[in-house]
């Protein structure tokens, strides 16, 4: 500990694994109820008190869960690409293992953004699937979130692994601005965004905070899921050193 | 050493399986960059021919008309400019409407009806309650009422 | 309120299928989620431990990359 501190490059005590380590400890369970508490008010505003849409009826209710998981799926794989491009560029041992910590949660979230979406599609379009660039683009996402998840795992150098990631989520993260921009680039089934940076919000504003509040909860939960893994991913790495045999030894003496 | 040779071959075998999904994604995103081409790019002959594709707009108001034979609908997609006659056996998405967005699939036959094969409803982007729709219906039809 | 009775919420005024089938999908999603998060945990713990146990109980000899 001692020797962390006096490197005077305070930004980075947390990047160390030993120090990351317990802070992801106490820090998970706080998200994970912070993410428990939204989604519970999230789902009361989302069947409770929005309105039924004037032209879809009630199935629209799946865009609570369809927008925050679509978003979700893209901000996390930018966030890997950003860990990847750390680990590149100052070769810190944390930062690979956050890229590797986050894939599995990003698939899950491309899954529920593409389920839903084909749930809500059938109703309301009348196909459950159409290639257009929108869509198309995003089920790219969801195999490249298998490409690095399988990528990573496959190869047995876990330095080697790091840095094939890394290239590949540097290099798939072009897909991300395409698929959020796809629907005004080219002409899609799939309509335009409803909330963005640049206009007012196309919604009545409790559907509006209803959605916002679920993106919310996707949030915490992602980062809830993320820090238990990597505390997993952090002790297969650090196995050979001293403060890992110290915490398995603590773990160990547990009943 | 040979564990180490099968894992090999599982990486590749697995990363080629993979790179042909993308391949195929990809080409099938380089071939729907257009979904539907609008009536007017359909007047001016930048649709393909001899073979199926999409046309895009909205169902012109009054157009839909069911045939005699009770399974045909005939309607008129429309993007203001230029209007198309679609001739479809088949059921209809619960959104398509008249005055609503509409993308349908199939060929263009020889008298210049389009012969459609598949029909899906294409919504916006805004979503608010019956009430909120209703009220903005009147004020549209008000400044229809002013200008005229 | 939007719902006269809870049969005309679970009906989701004809639409259950599609939103239930959403709102299910999108649970049990989550919920695997973190049954393998929590597996992997014990896994991993219960791995090294014996890996620890096998070695007699001393930390094992630091590798050069993680010295620091």
């Amino acid at each position: 500990m001692t020797m962390q501190s006096s490197r005077g490059f305070h930004l980075f005590h947390f990047a160390a694994p030993n120090t990351f380590y317990p802070l992801a400890g106490r820090l998970a369970p706080w998200f994970a109820g912070l993410a428990a508490l939204l989604a519970a008010l999230g789902l009361w505003l989302a069947f409770f008190v929005a309105p039924t849409d004037a032209t879809q009826g009630e199935v629209y209710r799946v865009i609570f869960i369809h927008v925050p998981a679509a978003w979700m799926s893209m901000f996390v794989y930018l966030v890997m690409a950003f860990w990847s491009g750390m680990g590149i560029i100052f070769n810190t041992r944390l930062s690979a293992l956050m890229a590797r910590a986050l894939a599995p949660t990003g698939a899950m979230f491309c899954f529920v953004a593409l389920w839903t979406g084909a749930l809500w599609g059938r109703p309301t379009w009348g196909a459950y699937w159409v290639w257009d660039a929108r869509l198309t683009s995003q089920l790219l996402l969801l195999f490249l979130y298998f490409g690095y998840i399988a990528l990573t795992e496959a190869i047995e150098d876990p330095r080697r692994g790091d840095r094939a990631g890394a290239i590949l989520a540097l290099v798939g993260a072009v897909n991300v601005p395409i698929i959020y921009f796809s629907v005004k680039w080219w002409n899609t089934l799939h309509q335009g965004a409803s909330v963005s940076l640049t206009k007012a919000p196309s919604m009545a504003a409790t559907m509006l905070w209803g959605m916002l509040i679920m993106a919310l909860a996707a949030w915490a939960y992602t980062i809830a899921v993320a820090l238990w893994r990597v505390r997993s991913l952090i002790l297969e790495r650090e196995r050979h050193t001293d403060w890992v045999s110290a915490e398995l030894d603590r773990q160990g003496a547990r009943p | 050493m040979k564990s180490r040779h099968k894992r090999l071959t599982l990486i590749v075998a697995g990363l080629a399986l993979l790179g042909g999904a993308v391949a195929l994604i990809l080409s099938a995103f380089q071939e729907n960059l257009v979904f539907f081409h609008t009536p007017t790019e359909v007047a001016e002959g930048k649709a393909p021919t001899g073979r199926a594709f999409r046309i895009g707009g909205l169902v012109e108001g009054g157009s839909i008309q069911r045939a005699a034979d009770g399974i045909t609908v005939n309607f008129i997609v429309t993007d203001t400019a230029k209007r198309i006659p679609v001739s479809y056996k088949g059921p209809l998405p619960d959104l398509f409407k008249e005055g609503k967005g509409a993308v349908v699939q199939g060929k263009l036959g020889p008298d210049g009806t389009f012969l459609a094969s598949e029909v899906l409803a294409k919504h916006d982007e805004n979503y608010m309650p019956p009430e909120a729709q209703h009220a903005l219906d009147q004020a549209h039809k008000a400044e229809k009422t002013l200008k005229q | 309120m939007n719902w006269n009775s809870w049969a005309a919420f679970w009906d989701m005024g004809g639409a259950a299928f599609y939103v239930w089938g959403s709102y299910g999908v999108t649970f049990i999603a989550i919920v695997a989620e973190l049954l393998l998060v929590f597996r992997r945990r014990r896994d991993t713990l219960t791995r090294l431990l014996r890996l620890r146990r096998a070695q007699g109980g001393r930390p094992a000899a630091a590798s050069p990359d993680s010295s620091d």
